[in-house]
């Protein structure tokens, strides 16, 4: 039962939150679930596929920049059609990258992804697409209208708030029912052990890829909120040192579970604000929580947990850390 | 030891295999029948391993062609052959370290289910999948181990549990490479009464240097030299082959 008791008790308190607190916590609760599900999104690569991706952040901003180049002028877009299409977007861009990429292994991959990465940033940067490097408005809010009626209108942040957690959560069980399925169980195996899992007649290639489209999709829907909370893309959302920046989230939150990067993203997050608000050294100061963090729970702060309650965490087989990179143990 | 074409489970014919200017298969034929133990034998670098992974498809042929029953998989990547039948047991023991005994013979067994890659549902949600798994687990002997992690398990243990792993998929032929390596004699004898128990209904191609096991074990055998085959037939044949017998098997043939 206490199994229960915890997502209900917290989904409870995400509910109460904007009732209880001023606007502003509103806003960065809700910019806080979104790095969340980018999180996520980059831990079934990451975690569960073992594919260290350095250009998550490209499908992030690629479906911000989808949201600002869909918006008419200075009318709100339609919910409807423009998510679908970002996410789409998102996720066709992580076929092609993936379809290369996952050719090469280890610390190759790594690489690959980042120079994919760079060129979707520079592409936006160095042209005259959305405003260059000045990057471009996103002028009014996403909206769900039905023959004019406005049903839902994101400028309320309390709306805005609430349409987050939905995905939030329906993130959480996409996620969760992919990791427990026969599917999950092909990756997470194809990532301990490759030459293994191909040998029992698993398509590793084809479940790779799979993965890492559904995650690249993810990371879209993360962006495409990202886009419409600041009313504002550039190609910063696309570069490297956001991909790099979400990579720390998921190893402060432990990559063996689907809620752990959502965890490592509001620990790091509020730990910014934090910091920011007490020092201006505060980029020194996270760099050294993280390195303790990261050393002293090498699987993540999701290890505290257990220590507190005795309580079990879930996934397949989380038994203990390793490295993720693929091939680790096996030549 | 009469054998028609029908029940040829895999045939290689004209095979060849070389790395840059190294020569490591040249032109090897062989045939493994169902029912039988076909071990291939030769001193270190005659090519067997090499062999192994042309026929299990981790590597690709130069010449030559592999056939599984009727299907031509010359040119199929491993886990296509996989899905044709063919299960393979590694001479380094290879298997998911971190998951039970359970989940990685469970993942074997989904490996061959018609649906191995669904999204949605559990894992043990699928009986079938879950009456495979036992009745391999049990048919090597590891039912009171099915809990605990692979990398927990002794090293006969864990390659019990590979073998468990190949027979969940159901095989029509299997491949094992060296299964005795490593292994002391009280676990070994184990292993070979396991082996000599999976020819029933299938085709076994065995590589082992365990001159004694092998002779316990196979009905036919294939010598290999310097990527070459140099003799191929029944033990006895074999044994008093005058080219093995200065190429290989010394005095250990006559002691025997």
């Amino acid at each position: 039962m206490r199994g229960w008791l915890i997502p209900v008790v917290l989904l409870a308190a995400a509910i109460a939150l904007p009732f209880v607190v001023p606007t502003y916590y509103v806003q960065f609760v809700s910019k806080a679930f979104i790095m969340g599900i980018l999180a996520m999104a980059l831990n079934l690569a990451v975690g569960h596929g073992g594919l260290v991706s350095l250009c998550h952040a490209a499908f992030f901003g690629l479906a911000g920049y989808v949201l600002a180049l869909l918006s008419p002028g200075y009318d709100p877009a339609s919910l409807l059609l423009t998510l679908p299409a970002a996410m789409l977007a998102a996720a066709a861009v992580a076929l092609i990258i993936g379809a290369l990429a996952l050719r090469t292994r280890g610390v190759y991959f790594i690489m690959v992804t980042l120079a994919f990465g760079e060129m979707l940033f520079f592409l936006f940067h160095d042209t005259g697409i959305a405003g260059g490097s000045d990057g471009a408005y996103v002028n009014a809010k996403p909206e769900i209208a039905i023959a004019g009626h406005q049903l839902l209108d994101l400028a309320s942040p309390m709306a805005f708030y609430f349409v987050v957690l939905f995905f939030l959560i329906a993130t959480i069980a996409v996620l969760t029912m992919l990791v427990r399925s026969p599917f999950g169980h092909a990756l997470a195996a194809a990532r301990d052990n490759e030459r293994r899992a191909r040998s029992l007649g698993f398509p590793i290639y084809r479940i790779r890829l799979i993965a890492f489209v559904i995650s690249g999709a993810i990371a879209g829907l993360a962006g495409y909120f990202a886009a419409a909370q600041f009313g504002f893309v550039a190609p910063q959302m696309l570069g490297w040192h956001l991909s790099a920046t979400v990579l720390v989230m998921v190893l402060i939150g432990g990559l063996r579970s689907v809620t752990g990067p959502l965890i490592g993203a509001l620990v790091l997050i509020v730990l910014e604000e934090v910091l920011k608000a007490s020092t201006d050294y505060w980029k020194l100061i996270e760099g050294l929580i993280i390195i303790v963090i990261v050393l002293a729970l090498p699987g993540g702060v999701r290890q505290l947990w257990p220590m507190i309650v005795g309580a079990r965490a879930d996934g397949p087989s989380p038994r203990q850390a390793a490295p993720p990179v693929a091939e680790s143990r096996h030549g | 030891m009469a054998s028609t074409a029908s029940n040829i489970a895999l045939r290689a014919t004209g095979l060849h295999k070389h790395f840059g200017g190294l020569r490591a298969v040249a032109d090897v034929s062989i045939d493994v029948h169902v029912g039988e133990i076909h071990a291939v034998i030769g001193p270190n670098g005659a090519g067997k391993s090499t062999l192994i992974n042309l026929l299990s498809g981790e590597l690709f042929a130069n010449d030559g062609a592999i056939m599984l029953d009727a299907a031509d998989v010359t040119r199929l990547p491993p886990d296509r052959r996989a899905r044709h039948g063919l299960g393979r047991a590694y001479q380094k023991t290879t298997i998911f370290p971190r998951f039970t005994v359970h989940e990685n013979v469970r993942l074997a067994a989904q490996a061959r289910s018609p649906a191995p890659l669904r999204m949605f549902g559990s894992v043990r949600s699928d009986t079938n999948v879950h009456d495979l798994t036992a009745q391999a687990i049990a048919r090597v002997g590891l039912t009171a181990q099915t809990q605990i992690v692979a990398s927990d398990l002794s090293h006969g243990e864990q390659r019990q549990l590979e073998i468990a792993m190949v027979l969940a998929t159901d095989p029509r032929i299997i491949l094992l490479d060296e299964p005795l390596a490593g292994m002391g004699q009280a676990e070994a004898r184990g292993i070979i009464d396991l082996i000599s128990s999976l020819k029933v209904g299938r085709a076994v191609l065995l590589v082992e240097h365990d001159m004694d096991a092998v002779f316990e074990l196979a009905d036919r055998l294939t010598v290999m030299h310097d990527g070459c085959v140099i003799a191929s037939g029944s033990p006895r044949e074999v044994r008093t082959h005058p080219a093995v017998r200065s190429a290989y098997l010394g005095d250990h043939g006559d002691a025997s």
